[in-house]
């Protein structure tokens, strides 16, 4: 729409024969005339993002070398997807896509509906100081650090802590939380839940608040009760905002943050604790095996990327809601 | 004001299975709130608390048990609490001043219309929100311009969030064109329209700003880890590391009577936890109404 002015300016100026003023090389330096400022402005934002994403970009192809500090990256010689096969034939492989992919799924499963649901439920608050107050104390957790939330998750979890004595209130036996594998999960999801719901919500009440108005009159008056509405108005309403949020959700399905799995896993737990990010942190950043982790981060971002692609592909077809 | 209509039109048709509905849904979403709020609150009613009775003490805290104030004295008095938050609030300063500078720069330049290079600049902005050199990359690159070992380390690499910058563009793209092309043939030029004419327009949106970049400094704890090895030069968020995770809190208070630093072991942990993040939940509550102008779906199409 915004273009079809200038569009049909160049599609008359073709026709009268002065293909010259339409040349790419003429409408850029009329452009770089007018906008020179702009462009002057943009250049520190452009060296920005050129240092730091685009080098390390560039930097990541030493996941084909074997790169050695004292070489550099020129001197270090090429090997091809040596460190690639390394990964793939590596007994830990298969342990952490596992571990990998389970925890995506369960906090797909888990943690996307939670904040659509909050949001649903907020939304049917007609009361004004109490909805801002819910509002205001589910967001509370998302501002509090990962250290902390993850040093009180720890300490509660010990075996004198508050988990352990809720467990007894409710006849259970005490025993240390986070040293159990079967449990790891479950606790690294709840926490996340919590403290992210709220925040989560933000987004679908937004979008609740720009559903017509009018659509809830019409309904009504066709005898909609609040639940029909809720299936018929509501949720067709804020669609597209699922949608995308879960195509996006799926577009990291592959890359959970390393930042809690680090602070939040033991040794005793790596058996279902292990993902890949935090495998690279410890082969790369402790051990020092910079190719090799590399290689395995590398691989894990372009899982992502062709992850994003298809589900914005597939909702493009399905849908008709996409990202670009 | 239209949905005001529709909440009174609804209420006034409320069957008995919605009413029950109701009363069911304020009950949840009470307790939603509580359990959102309760571990913070049990963080600082044990932070008062006389720590031998604290230690004995079993299940939901209701209020501090034996109120004290010793585990406060021994946080505002331990050097390494002083040093993290001197360290914090220096790399906060100057992120922010770098953050907020860049940012409107880009948001300026990509909210502009009729600019051609625009949507290629755009595409190259937006990529780096999907795709990454990775962890180790990046740390590389770090260490090969000098960033590791210092404080810079942690301002400069972060000095743009893609995901901020094109929240600042929406937001600069709902200003009337017409108040931006008035300056423009005033004769002022781009920085003076941004300075001037948007910038002021959008306060809220800054304040925002302020808010999502100060958070992300205030908390940020993994690049810290990664590039620095002097204990002095810890952040905030890394002393909290050894005091919550590392179970450091004897060694933390300097060695000084040590049987006495550990009796108040426990509550020093959930001292350091109210002193560390209260200035943050402080200020959330107040730019709350904002946040949904923070939201950005949709905003990478165009």
């Amino acid at each position: 729409m915004k273009q079809s002015p200038a569009k049909a300016v160049r599609k008359g100026a073709k026709a009268s024969g002065t293909v010259d003023r339409t040349s790419f090389g003429f409408r850029a330096k009329k452009d770089l005339q007018r906008n020179w400022e702009l462009y002057v402005i943009i250049i520190p934002v452009l060296i920005y993002f050129f240092l730091f994403h685009y080098k390390p970009m560039y930097g990541a192809l030493i996941a084909f070398k074997n790169y050695k500090p004292a070489q550099g990256f020129a001197g270090s010689p090429w090997v091809g997807f040596d460190q690639f096969i390394r990964f793939f034939s590596s007994p830990f492989f298969g342990r952490l896509v596992k571990n990998t992919l389970i925890l995506s799924f369960e906090l797909l499963i888990f943690g996307f509906p939670a904040p659509i649901i909050l949001a649903l439920l907020i939304n049917e608050v007609h009361n004004k100081p109490f909805k801002k107050s819910v509002q205001t104390l589910t967001y509370l957790p998302h501002f509090i650090s990962l250290i902390v939330v993850i040093g009180m998750v720890t300490d509660f979890s010990m075996t004198s802590g508050l988990f352990n004595d809720i467990i007894v209130f409710f006849g259970g036996e005490r025993s240390p939380l986070l040293q159990n594998p079967a449990l790891y999960r479950t606790i690294y999801i709840l926490s996340d839940i919590w403290q992210e719901v709220g925040w989560g919500s933000i987004i679908y009440l937004s979008a609740l608040s720009g559903v017509d108005a009018q659509l809830y009159d019409a309904a009504s008056i066709d005898g909609a009760g609040r639940f029909q509405k809720l299936l018929h108005v509501t949720l067709p309403g804020i669609s597209p905002t699922i949608i995308t949020m879960l195509i996006l959700r799926i577009g990291h399905l592959m890359s959970i943050g390393y930042e809690k799995t680090i602070l939040l896993y033991n040794s005793a737990v790596w058996d279902t604790a292990d993902i890949i990010s935090s495998y690279v942190y410890r082969v790369g950043l402790l051990d020092q095996n910079w190719s090799y982790s590399t290689a395995i981060g590398l691989f894990n971002s372009v899982i992502n990327l062709l992850l994003l692609v298809i589900a914005n592909k597939l909702s493009k077809k399905l849908a008709d809601t996409s990202l670009w | 004001m239209k949905k005001n209509n529709v909440e009174e039109g609804s209420r006034v048709q409320l069957t008995p299975g919605e009413k029950v509905f109701s009363v069911f849904n304020y009950i949840f979403l009470g307790l939603i709130a509580l359990i959102c709020l309760y571990p913070m609150l049990y963080v600082a009613f044990a932070s008062f608390s006389n720590s031998n009775r604290l230690m004995s003490h079993t299940g939901l805290l209701m209020w501090p048990v034996g109120f004290s104030t010793a585990s406060y004295e021994m946080v505002f008095s331990n050097p390494m609490i002083i040093s993290g938050y001197t360290n914090t609030l220096f790399v906060l300063f100057f992120s922010l001043i770098f953050q907020l500078t860049l940012t409107s720069l880009g948001a300026y330049f990509l909210s502009r219309r009729n600019v051609m290079f625009r949507k290629p600049i755009m595409l190259l902005i937006t990529f780096t929100m999907f795709f990454s050199g990775g962890m180790i990359p990046t740390y590389l690159n770090m260490k090969d311009l000098h960033l590791t070992g210092t404080l810079w380390g942690l301002i400069i690499p972060f000095m743009i969030s893609t995901y901020n910058m094109i929240i600042l563009r929406t937001s600069f793209e709902s200003i009337p064109e017409s108040l931006i092309e008035a300056a423009r043939i005033d004769g002022a030029s781009h920085l003076k329209v941004l300075t001037s004419v948007v910038l002021p327009l959008s306060k809220a949106i800054l304040a925002v700003m302020v808010l999502y970049y100060g958070v992300g400094v205030w908390n940020g704890w993994f690049w810290a880890s990664a590039i620095l090895r002097e204990r002095s030069m810890y952040p905030l968020q890394l002393v909290l590391r050894e005091i919550l995770l590392q179970n450091s809190t004897a060694n933390m208070t300097g060695g000084t009577a040590i049987g006495d630093a550990e009796s108040v072991a426990a509550t020093v942990k959930y001292a350091t936890i109210i002193v560390a993040t209260l200035p943050i939940l402080c200020v959330y509550p107040f730019l709350q109404k904002y946040f949904a102008a923070g939201v950005m779906v949709g905003a990478v199409k165009e």
